[in-house]
């Protein structure tokens, strides 16, 4: 089986974001990139799957800027066989939005045929939590979203899915889109000699004119603001003092 | 010119990076109050740097080493420098010397020690020899076939963990017309060797838990197979494979004062006096500026002397002044940074305090400041007759 795992390059999550002073989106002037950690966890999985000898190949794709190609030589020092890269932007700044993110990798899955697409649930800089789910309705594949265990069986996987109200259990049909969450595994170093060897493994450049997808913006962002400061909280003396202000000024009770 | 590093070395150093915070970090409190590492920590980063293949990066593929040059080496340990050092060490990073191992030694010594079976320590200082390496007392008799050899070594970093030691023995003694010149040789001695103990040293302000151990000889029997190099040969083997190795103070305080500079950032961008982040008075802001353009002075000269090596360029001046400079530079930053921080800096609760002692053993080991002043002086001297 081949394994798909598509990763996004982020602002790395060590990072204090600040938004820019015209207030027209974030900062990302000299400030550390990473790959997106949830991707990091879908990486890790299907290595292990590979290990396992469930999965023969892990191809890693990234749809961004030209820098992308970095966090596409991490995939393939932390165990990934080959990567492909869509330039889909110049401009750092520019996110491509889900959707045609979802295009981009039904057109890449058209040519590719893997058995399993090992996603994370959502980049941490925009927090869409969409590609996943868009690219199962354009496929018309089975999803299993926010997955902390993952089993696969015979042409189908049993996956673990963190919901509110716990965990949930369920069977999905192969071939599946199965977006992963932060408790699945935790991901490996790349070690020495992969790390050398990651350079040799093949890398191919593509553009969304090559699948005919148009990316486009369909959203415009009119403001980008820091969110509030946190009020400082109040020290109460009694526990019936805490139901009162429960009551009348959180009114959650 | 170009300044860059490539993918793979910035990855090199990324993950080295990530390995220091979440492997070392978490442990350093505990080393720190104990003065211990305890063993099921220090095994578990030995078989973590071995897993991910970074345990002797500094050794050539055909011994098993990751081959690295000695940039990529510089970047590695410029990275674990942020870490305790009586951590890191498990990250094993064997001598290089015993590349000089031959025949059976290698499959004795080297290999085992590149495989992370058998850790190394090496000896050279001793009481009343510091600086004055030649003037060593631990010597070396012919008895029989065999060397006997008396005396005593301290300030023996890691040999507390040592498998076995490469000593440097005085062999004889030439007569020269300023004064009596020793003759020195290298000694492999396995722990547990009769006539060799490993004792407890001093407790010193800089880096708890990495200690310094007294070796002791008394009348310790060595057969001629386990001489380093040749009879009398000690000096050409430390000069051929110790060359290197003082960059290792170099780029490890580079490492440790970007840590510190970071500690001291973020603290005058949050912390409010006057009303107002004290990164905003100029006393606290032309600081930060000095000690960040002293820390990259430091850096690039470092990597620039790890670079020339790399090119097979003398480098002897350059790891001198590599080493002093960064040295010192940690020296100014570590204070600095409690300075900014003002009494809460002295504290057991911020690691900066730590960070002020640590420092000041780096200006005295591997070469004093005075003796890498001698060594860059006389480079420049020496050509023109002075």
């Amino acid at each position: 089986m081949k394994v798909l795992v598509p990763v996004k390059r982020v602002i790395d999550y060590n990072v204090k974001v600040r938004v820019k002073a015209d207030n027209t989106g974030v900062d990302l002037a000299n400030v550390k990139m990473s790959m997106n950690p949830f991707d990091e966890i879908a990486v890790e999985e299907a290595i292990r799957l590979k290990e396992a000898g469930k999965a023969e190949e892990i191809v890693a794709v990234s749809i961004g800027v030209k820098q992308a190609q970095e966090t596409l030589r991490t995939a393939l020092a932390m165990g990934a066989d080959r990567a492909i890269l869509i330039e889909a932007a110049d401009d750092v700044g520019t996110d491509i939005e889900p959707l045609a993110v979802a295009k981009l990798l039904k057109a890449v899955i058209d040519e590719e045929q893997p058995g399993l697409v090992l996603c994370g649930k959502q980049a941490i800089d925009n927090d869409m939590n969409a590609t996943g789910q868009m690219l199962a309705a354009l496929l018309g594949w089975s999803q299993a979203t926010f997955a902390s265990k993952l089993e696969i069986e015979d042409g189908s996987a049993k996956v673990t899915r963190e919901v509110d109200g716990g965990l949930q259990v369920i069977k999905v049909k192969m071939p599946a889109i199965v977006s992963v969450d932060l408790r699945l595994n935790e991901p490996r170093y790349a070690s020495l000699p992969n790390i050398m060897k990651a350079k040799k493994k093949p890398l191919d450049t593509k553009t969304p004119a090559d699948y005919g997808v148009d990316v486009s913006p369909r959203l415009a962002v009119l403001k980008v603001e820091e969110p509030p400061a946190r009020k400082a909280g109040v020290k109460v003396g009694s526990v019936a003092e805490l139901v009162e202000k429960l009551k009348n000024e959180a009114g959650v009770i | 010119m170009h300044f860059g590093l490539t993918e793979e070395q910035e990855m090199i150093v990324s993950t080295v990076r990530s390995f220091v915070e979440n492997e070392i970090y978490p442990h350093e409190n505990e080393v720190e109050r104990t003065g211990e590492v305890p063993l099921a920590v220090a095994e578990a980063i030995k078989a973590k740097t071995l897993e991910l293949g970074f345990y002797a990066c500094n050794f050539p593929e055909e011994v098993g080493g990751a081959g690295l040059s000695h940039l990529e080496f510089a970047l590695v340990e410029r990275e674990l420098g942020r870490g305790s050092m009586a951590l890191t060490h498990f990250f094993g990073r064997p001598q290089n010397i015993l590349m000089a191992c031959k025949g059976e030694q290698r499959e004795r010594y080297l290999l085992p020690a590149v495989r992370g079976e058998r850790m190394d320590a090496l000896a050279m200082t001793e009481p009343d020899a510091g600086s004055d390496v030649r003037g060593m007392k631990t010597f070396a008799r012919r008895d029989g076939g065999d060397w006997v050899i008396n005396g005593t070594k301290h300030f023996i970093s890691g040999a507390d963990h040592a498998d076995f030691v490469i000593v440097f023995v005085a062999t004889g003694e030439d007569q020269t017309p300023k004064a009596p010149k020793k003759r020195i040789t290298c000694f492999l001695v396995d722990r547990g060797t009769p006539g060799f103990t490993i004792r407890h040293g001093y407790n010193s302000v800089s880096h708890r838990g990495y200690k310094n151990m007294i070796l002791e000889f008394d009348d310790c029997r060595l057969p001629d197979a386990q001489v380093l190099g040749e009879v009398d040969g000690g000096f050409d083997v430390m000069n051929e494979w110790l060359y290197a190795t003082r960059i290792t103070v170099a780029t490890m305080s580079v490492g440790r004062a970007r840590r510190v500079f970071d500690h001291a950032l973020s603290y005058s961008a949050e912390r409010k006096q006057f009303g107002q982040q004290i990164g905003k008075f100029q006393g606290i802001s032309f600081q930060l500026a000095d000690m960040i353009t002293e820390i990259d002075a430091a850096d690039w000269l470092t990597l620039a002397s790890a670079w020339r090596l790399d090119q097979g360029l003398p480098a002897n001046r350059e790891i001198a002044s590599a080493k002093l400079y960064a040295s010192e530079m940690l020296a100014r930053i570590t204070d600095a940074a409690i300075q900014i921080h003002g009494g809460m800096g002295l504290m057991d609760d911020l690691p900066l305090a730590r960070f002020w002692r640590d420092a000041r053993v780096e200006r005295i080991w591997d070469g004093t400041s005075e003796i890498q002043r001698h060594i860059i002086s006389r480079e420049m001297l020496r050509p023109l007759g002075a």
